[in-house]
């Protein structure tokens, strides 16, 4: 039924999605090598969801073509349907149901039978800390275990291919490390990932490779270590006492004022930027009211890579 | 390309899915009655009106008006079940469970065909509760018992018919709360507007027009025909809703299963 693990497990081509007027996807083309995570990041509306819904086989592209585990998205959509999980943007769980019937329903509609899908939603009840949780209505659950859940009903017929639409959105700190463990071991175990966020940070620690996405365009790719490169370690923010100060500033520091009285200047070559941009400041005679050094955001990559900031 | 053993290895499968999605269905409903509950409450409260309260000044030919008014409201139970389709396809696509459904390699008919034959199955319990308020409030068959359960099967083909148009409704809304909104102005018309309640002989032009020939009428006097029989209320009546029943899921169904498959 599943072809030889092909070494790509993902690939598409120039994929292309619009709903009416709106350019969800543009022009996307990625490949996922098998065993590697791949992180799409972007921020809200980028076409992230879209992205995912396309290689899963739920959304059909208007144009372009996709592999997923060696089949076609548009040709073969069961045998892609038979190769992949998905945990989308919204736990996909049926609160009437428990923990364990959920699971057990989307192995049989996996087809992996009775006995089959009993054992693996025992199994994966155990997995995601959920035993003594298994028996009660989902309706009971707290946010973080609807999303174990969700992760869980995604893995049922272990699948090759997973794939996560911002799995730990809206989750409290404690569950996202939680839930990064989770993903992490899975990896390990060989199954090949995109998921997507809009946290750097997550995208950071997770993924082997990240694609940076807006309005429906790859404004960046590489690992996070180069794309990070790309925009410095570190970001200086320095404030001013009044906008007019700020403007002189940036002149001064050959950069632009980002926000009221703040000017921003990436940390390219490391602490010395900030030696060099204050013996400037101070030559011009100008000094800053406040100073902070802050870890690059995806504002911050979507200020260097694509010039844009990024709407929250 | 499809040979014999793959085409009934797809019809097992279908079957097998469909039958999951049933299960699926009744386990929330038996978990949620309140739902059910309410869905009997009103049938119940129109019982209690048109039986106690309006009964008396209402004239109907050929029977006594306990006798024509429990059809009438059989129908509009099965009928007022049909809005459950709707609610919970758009509930199950709003809370994100459809995506779920059509990334898994199971049947594409599965998910309809779960929600109708579920809320078919929920139609055959309500109607018997119904039945059975029926006979406390005086309702008599004049007919056999088989006739009666004959009469039952009329008027749950005829909630399944209507099961199809409403999963269209519910496939097309964001959530529950628009496939109530939606489906309401489509059903009133139907239910209320008919000759469930009263003999549409005492209406006006255009409205006793539409009261005698809609198929909520049409069902409502074949299963008068099942229950009452006699001359007023002839079996060509059952043979006309079941072809506006078959009629109406021949052309609905596929639309919605279409709909459904449209990535
Ligand atoms: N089903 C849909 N109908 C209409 N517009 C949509 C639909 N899905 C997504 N869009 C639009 O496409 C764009 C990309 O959305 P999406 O893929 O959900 O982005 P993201 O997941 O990155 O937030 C947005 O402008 C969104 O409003
Ligand atoms: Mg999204």
């Amino acid at each position: 039924m599943t072809g030889d693990s092909p070494a790509t497990a993902i690939v598409a081509e120039e994929l292309r999605r619009t709903f009416g007027d709106v350019v969800a996807v543009d022009n996307i083309s990625l490949a996922v090598p098998r065993g590697t995570v791949l992180g799409l990041l972007g921020v809200n509306g980028a076409g992230k969801t879209t992205m995912v819904r396309m290689l899963a086989t739920v959304l059909k592209p208007d144009s372009g073509r996709a592999m997923v585990h060696g089949f076609d998205v548009i040709k073969q959509p069961q045998d892609v349907r038979r190769s992949i999980g998905l945990a989308g943007q919204n736990a996909a769980v049926d609160e009437n149901l428990t923990g364990r019937e959920n699971l057990e329903l989307v192995g049989r509609l996996s087809h992996l039978g009775k006995s089959k899908s009993r054992e693996r939603a025992t199994a994966l009840l155990d997995q995601f800390g959920l035993v003594d949780a298994g028996n009660r209505t989902v309706r009971t659950y707290s946010g973080g275990m609807r999303r174990r859940l969700d992760l869980g009903a995604a893995l049922v017929a272990q699948p090759p291919v997973l794939f996560l639409d911002e799995p730990t959105s809206g989750l409290d700190p404690a569950s996202r490390l939680d839930l990064w463990g989770v993903i992490e071991s899975l990896v390990s175990d060989g199954t090949t990932v995109l998921l997507t966020t809009q946290y750097l940070e997550e995208a950071d620690r997770l993924a082997d490779n990240i694609v940076v996405i807006d309005k429906g365009l790859i404004a960046a790719e590489g690992t996070a270590k180069q794309l990070k490169g790309q925009i410095g370690d570190t970001v200086i923010e320095f404030e001013f006492a009044n906008p007019s100060v700020a403007a002189s500033a940036a002149t001064t520091l050959g950069s632009t004022v980002a926000a009221g009285t703040v000017v921003r200047l990436v940390m390219s070559n490391g602490p010395a930027t900030l030696r060099d941009a204050m013996n400037q400041l101070a030559a011009a005679d100008i000094a800053p009211s406040h100073v902070a050094l802050r870890e690059p955001t995806l504002d911050d990559v979507f200020l260097t890579l694509t010039g844009s900031g990024a709407t929250k | 390309m499809w040979n014999d053993r793959s085409f009934r290895a797809n019809l097992g499968w279908t079957l097998r899915d469909t039958l999951a999605m049933v299960w699926r269905n009744l386990t929330v409903i038996r978990r949620v009655p309140q739902l059910l509950v309410f869905s009997f409450i009103q049938p119940l409260i129109f019982v209690l009106m048109f039986r106690y309260v309006f009964g008396g000044a209402i004239k109907v030919p050929g029977t006594r008006y306990v006798d024509y008014l429990m059809p009438g409201v059989f129908v509009q139970t099965v009928s007022f079940g049909a809005l459950n389709t709707a609610i919970g396809l758009a509930e199950d696509k709003n809370r994100g469970l459809l995506e779920r459904l059509q990334s898994l390699p199971m049947s594409r008919a599965a998910v309809l065909g779960g929600r109708v034959l579920a809320d078919t199955t929920r139609n055959v319990f309500i109607v018997l509760l119904m039945l059975a308020v029926g006979f406390a409030v005086g309702f008599r068959a004049h007919t056999s018992p088989l006739e009666v359960a004959a009469g039952v099967g009329l008027m749950v083909l005829f909630g399944l018919a209507l099961c199809w148009i409403f999963a269209i409704i519910g496939l097309f809304v964001p959530n529950g709360e628009a496939a109530q909104a939606a489906a309401f102005p489509l059903l009133a018309p139907l239910v209320f507007a008919s000759s469930a309640f009263v003999d549409p002989r005492s209406m006006p032009g255009v409205l006793r027009w539409w009261a005698e020939r809609q198929p909520v009428s049409v069902t409502a006097k074949g299963v008068r025909a099942l229950t009452i029989g006699g001359p007023e209320y002839p079996t060509s009546y059952v043979w006309a809703s079941i072809a506006w029943s078959l009629a109406i899921i021949a052309v609905m169904a596929p639309i919605a299963i279409r709909k459904y498959r449209r990535r």
